[in-house]
């Protein structure tokens, strides 16, 4: 792999605080290796900004390979950029060219406020989660892990749903800033397991409810999410999820 | 859980869309199977005939209410959505996604369907006021009198090149529509099997290219002379 | 010499007996007790739930913005259990042996033996919450086999395992937070610990989104904050990883234990240059599939590809021929940077070895997959189109991550590695009961010195986090808190409590004030450099005395020169970042301490100055058979305090891997 070295001019959403007016600041990096990271370029971004006495600029970012869910950037237009199934922490240098101009935006949803710059606040998520994203079992269950054998293809579909990392970017990308491809996926990987069977009407039914009233959207199938999820996860689970609600609403006779 | 929980939820929302749609789907069978009738090539008598029993018969009239709700629901409910989807991101981005992972049509429903709306509103006047409230001028089949409502196609659509095209065009807004539409209305009911959803995948597209098609020719055949 | 409160007894029957007669509190007491977790990984989330499901009011502390991003989400290979479903002779007893062992006689063989007896519960625990665990066709658990051990019982989820328990515990403690026995505090670092009557009472923690400080008291404190692997600057950990609330502790009077204690992890993506921020580990898994080579002739230009079977030296094999290239993660590092410094490395920098794949990609799955369809045969072709899609199911996500990375394809080309900090063995010292000697005060997973000895076996630490926090904490706690029940909550405007916070606020403008030139990254760069330098892979008397030098006048240059932009009472990172790095050389410098009082080679410590003829650590049992303890008493002052490390059920030799 060939390597190269680039001058970029970047645009990024700079805003005090939740409260504050943000606007777009403009800055330029000399010398960046196709090496690089595309956080290592912030980083010596703010090294430079540091250095001119400016204020550097907050971004949210933890374990910088692709897992933790923390990075959260719009960048040119599409959430965690231009690369496929991939973290803006795993997107690499190499996906840009010298003098190319980068618009870095945060994550754009009344449900996701802007804490500060690049940074969100996603706790709806948290409370989505709350709200029935489990099984209810207290520690120190004594059942054999092997008791209940499990369909492979049923246990693939749960993990591959199970991998979302909660990072915002289907609600970033969408343009009704629906969160159902984050729901759906955590209610496809319970209701696939038997061990999530048992509450599977009243978990479908409390996560949609949460997240509509934390206001994030309705799903209309554009596949937005999809594209951009960076673990793939798959929309066929939002139509699972519509299943689950279907049969569950119009089989629970509780009041809620 | 309510009734009324279950169908104002986003999910339950949807399930209207979805419902309703597909109900206008089946309306759009019927309703193209019926026109199909001009190209009976009998100067529009079959086409009077199956137009008077639709408006006469008291079945297809009943089923005539349901279809008005059906359409109010759809459209309603489609623009409520519309504009509540869209508030849910007050601070929009300055680089817009743009078709990057979602084809234009997916994300135009609300477009297109509002189109869809104009054109109706215009097809409405021009056929189903006239042939129900207003009236029409009569026309005699073995001695028996029917609307003429193959006549009234011929006056709207011969000799006037604004009207036909707005027609193709309306149809071009519901083939894109119906893209979209018919494939997700079956997502929105769970279908989850991919099996299924190739199968759908590929009806919805046939029938979104030959109804819309068809549609289009009737005003295009009274234009060029055909029937 | 210090009590670690092991119980009487047979090995084998002391935790069962512990349990049966350790203190319990009963519900309606639980309900008035206070307790604080800081730190939401695989310890603390499992902790944090277990105490909510049991009665208990818990706070729960973590600085990322949500509880599911610490950083045992990045764990990939697996996490062991001794089930024996494999049928191949696992037991309690092999998993405990192993991990001693592979701990190079380390560790309390007490807390070992409870560990592997727990390992069942934790995969029983875990697949009740709904964690997916990979199974085989018939729908049962699946296993893999890790580094040092000769059976398969590591549980896996893809390349995932760590996310995927995480997310588990994640879903427990959300469900407590939901039922409000749980009050989560994200974006929140805990900056001191508040001590009442020589008791852990509460915590001071700053909101990082707001800049205020805060009081939280606790009837007892919990920090399963993790490991201090980012003191070495480049490591695996993650960005936000540090040491500051053991080391806040530490600096109370909590004893650090073993600080010296490094994981060096033989296969991660080697550093391409001076812009790295981190650097990205490729599981041990791999080395099930992956087999090590360097090519026979030294500074061999040639591309991977091109250098023909013969020439290629599969130096572990070679070394170790019954581990071959599953040997622990310290013996494989060593073994990389030995042929490394001899010149046979490869790759630009030349500070790599090449981690192949293709022969079991051929050779096990291509052939298993051919035969599995009725192919007679096969040509090359077809065996590595099956291959691939076997390693893809088992790997996939590692190599999408290594393309991603180096832009080079693994299923084609062998992957570059290189060894890397990973994890710290070492951490504040805990008895059996995991409380530190500060009464209240507990560490738990990778933040105590735990049970790793001197060098961790891959998939255990996973296998700690949750047996501290699903497991033993739920029992010793009670053991403690049982004495507690009378005690009313402390208000926090104690006298305690005011002093911590001022002290905090204190260092916190102290920082700010300096306003000096340089930035908190270039010194944390700096002092990763002499860390990796001279307290890295390979340590000396001389290279250790140096950097205990360097840090202090490093430490010094921090207090006069850093420069941090922004407000107090705001979101402000770097000061977040500095007040850690702060903490991170005067951790640096206590392992250095640490690190040459050890004059003895042993695990992932290698002193070259105690090694056997053929390179292999040297441990000096006679002198060094016990942990060390140190005691802060002030600035650049330690005192030692030692824990003898007795070995009842196994008898510490050599160890081999031959």
């Amino acid at each position: 792999m060939e390597h190269y070295s680039m001058n970029l001019t970047l645009k990024v959403w700079k805003q005090k605080n939740a409260t504050a007016e943000g606007n777009f600041e403009t800055y330029q990096v000399k010398d960046i290796s196709s090496e690089m990271s595309f956080l290592e370029m912030f980083d010596v971004l703010n090294e430079q900004l540091i250095h001119e006495g400016k204020d550097p600029i907050a971004f949210d970012h933890d374990c910088r390979e692709g897992i933790c869910g923390m990075c959260s950037m719009y960048i040119n237009g599409r959430p965690h950029g231009p690369w496929h199934g991939t973290t803006t922490c795993q997107l690499h240098m190499r996906a840009f060219k010298d003098g190319d101009t980068i618009v870095v935006e945060p994550w754009r949803a009344n449900a996701f406020p802007v804490v500060k710059d690049l940074v969100v606040d996603r706790s709806a998520f948290d409370r989505v989660i709350q709200s029935g994203g489990y099984i209810s079992v207290n520690t120190g269950v004594s059942v054999d892990g092997n008791t209940i054998p499990i369909e492979r293809e049923n246990a693939d579909k749960a993990f591959a749903a199970a991998a979302c990392i909660g990072c915002g970017a289907c609600v970033a990308a969408c343009k009704n800033s629906s969160a159902m491809l984050f729901v759906s996926a955590k209610v496809s990987h319970l209701a696939l397991l038997p061990q999530g069977d048992v509450e599977r009407k009243n978990r479908v039914l409390n996560m949609v409810a949460q997240a509509d009233k934390e206001g994030f959207g309705s799903c209309t199938f554009t596949e937005a999410c999809e594209a951009v999820c960076p673990k793939e996860i798959s929309i066929t689970n939002i139509s699972r999820l519509n299943s689950e609600y279907l049969k569950a609403g119009l089989s629970a006779d509780k009041a809620h | 859980m309510k009734w009324s929980d279950f169908f104002t939820s986003s999910v339950g929302k949807k399930l209207i869309m979805s419902l309703s749609g597909l109900f206008l789907i089946a309306f759009l069978v019927v309703h193209v199977g019926l026109n199909a009738c001009i190209w009976a090539m009998d100067d529009g008598v079959m086409f009077n005939k199956a137009a008077h029993f639709m408006g006469a018969n008291v079945v297809p009239r009943v089923l005539e209410i349901g279809l008005f709700a059906g359409f109010l629901l759809h459209i309603i409910q489609g623009l409520a959505l519309e504009f509540q989807n869209r508030s849910n991101r007050k601070k929009g981005y300055a680089v817009k996604m743009g078709s990057k992972g979602s084809a234009w049509y997916r994300k135009s429903m609300g477009l297109l369907g509002t189109l869809i709306l104009l054109f109706l509103i215009m097809h409405i006047s021009h056929f189903w006021v006239p042939s129900r409230i207003t009236g029409l001028e009569p026309t005699y089949i073995d001695g028996k009198e029917y609307h003429d409502l193959f006549g009234r196609m011929a006056a709207v659509f011969t000799d006037n090149i604004g009207i036909v095209i707005l027609y193709v065009l309306g149809c071009i807004s519901l083939a894109w529509h119906l893209v979209h539409g018919f494939q997700s209305a079956f997502r929105t009911l769970g279908l989850t099997n991919h099996k299924y959803i190739r199968l759908i995948n590929g009806l919805g597209i046939g029938f979104s290219i030959i109804v819309p098609l068809a549609f289009a020719l009737m005003p295009i055949s009274f234009y060029m002379g055909w029937v | 010499m210090l009590d670690s409160k092991i119980p009487a007894g047979k090995l084998e029957d002391k935790w069962t007996d512990y349990k049966g007669h350790c203190k319990l509190v009963n519900p309606a007491n639980k309900r008035k007790l206070e307790i604080i977790v800081v730190g939401t990984g695989l310890a603390g989330a499992s902790a944090a739930a277990s105490l909510g499901e049991l009665g208990y009011r818990v706070k729960a502390f973590c600085f990322q913005d949500s509880p599911r991003r610490a950083h045992s989400i990045a764990a990939q290979g697996g996490i062991n259990a001794a089930k024996n479903y494999q049928n191949d002779g696992d037991s309690v007893f092999r998993l405990f042996y192993d991990t001693i062992k592979g701990g190079d006689y380390r560790s309390r063989e007490a807390n070992v033996h409870r560990l592997a007896e727990v390992s069942v519960n934790i995969i029983d625990q875990c697949v009740a919450q709904g964690v997916p665990f990979a199974r085989e066709y018939g729908g049962l658990l699946n296993n893999r086999s890790f580094g040092g051990t000769q059976v398969k019982r590591t549980f896996y989820a893809a390349g995932q395992t760590g996310q995927q328990l995480l997310i588990g515990a994640y879903q427990a403690l959300e469900r407590q937070v939901a039922l409000g026995s749980v009050q989560m505090f994200s974006r929140h670092e805990m900056l001191d610990v508040v001590m009442i009557d020589g008791k852990a009472r509460g915590i001071i923690a700053r909101d990082l989104i707001s800049g205020k400080v805060e009081r939280h008291f606790g009837h007892a404190v919990l920090l399963c904050t993790g490991g201090y692997g980012n003191v070495f600057y480049l490591s695996t950990n993650a960005m936000g990883s540090n040491v500051t609330a053991a080391w806040k502790a530490h600096k109370r009077g909590a004893y650090f234990g073993n600080p010296c204690f490094t994981q060096i992890h033989p296969t991660c993506i080697p550093v391409t240059g001076d812009h790295q921020s981190k650097l990205t580990l490729m599981s041990e898994s791999l080395r099930n599939d992956g087999r090590i080579w360097v090519p026979k002739k030294q500074n061999d230009p040639r591309k991977a590809n091109d250098i023909p079977e013969d020439e290629r030296d599969y130096y572990l094999e070679r070394r170790y021929p019954a581990f071959g290239n599953l040997v622990p993660r310290d013996v494989a590092s060593r073994a990389a940077k030995e042929r490394c410094d001899a010149g046979y490395g490869v790759g630009t920098t030349k500070q790599a070895v090449y981690l192949d794949f293709r022969y079991n990609l051929i050779n096990k799955y291509g052939r298993a997959e051919a035969s599995k369809h009725g192919i007679e045969n096969p040509d090359q072709e077809t065996l590595v189109r099956l291959g691939k899609e076997v390693v893809k199911e088992e790997y996939g996500n590692l190599f999408d991550m290594y393309e991603k990375i180096t832009g080079e394809n693994p299923y084609e080309v062998p992957m570059r590695i290189y060894p890397a900090v990973h994890y710290t063995m070492g951490g504040l010292w805990v008895d059996y009961e995991l409380m530190t000697n500060i009464p209240g005060l507990y560490a738990l997973g990778e933040a105590n010195f735990s049970d790793h000895g001197a060098n961790r076996l891959g998939a255990s630490a996973l296998m700690q986090g949750l047996a501290d926090g699903y497991f033993v904490i739920p029992y010793t706690i009670g053991n403690y808190l049982a004495d507690e029940i009378a005690t009313k909550p402390i208000p926090i405007t104690h006298e305690a409590f005011e002093k911590a916070e001022a002290g905090v606020t204190e260092r916190i403008n102290k920082l700010m004030n300096i306003k000096g030139s340089q930035s908190v990254e270039s010194f944390h760069k700096r002092l990763g450099k002499i860390m990796w330098e001279k307290c890295g892979m390979a340590r000396n008397a001389k290279g250790l005395t140096e950097a205990i030098g360097e840090i202090q006048q490093l430490k010094k240059e921090f207090w006069s020169d850093v420069r941090i932009p922004g407000g107090i009472e705001e979101m402000n990172t770097e000061l977040d970042k500095a007040g850690r790095v702060a903490d991170f050389m005067e951790l640096g410098e206590l392992m250095c301490k640490d690190a040459l009082e050890r004059n003895e080679s042993c695990g992932g410590h290698f002193r070259e100055e105690s090694q056997t003829e053929e390179g292999e650590a040297l441990r000096n049992d006679d002198q060094y058979m016990y942990v060390a303890a140190w005691e802060s008493k002030g600035d650049s002052n330690w005192q030692l305090h030692k824990e003898e490390l007795k070995y009842d059920m196994i008898k510490p030799t050599q160890r081999n891997y031959k």
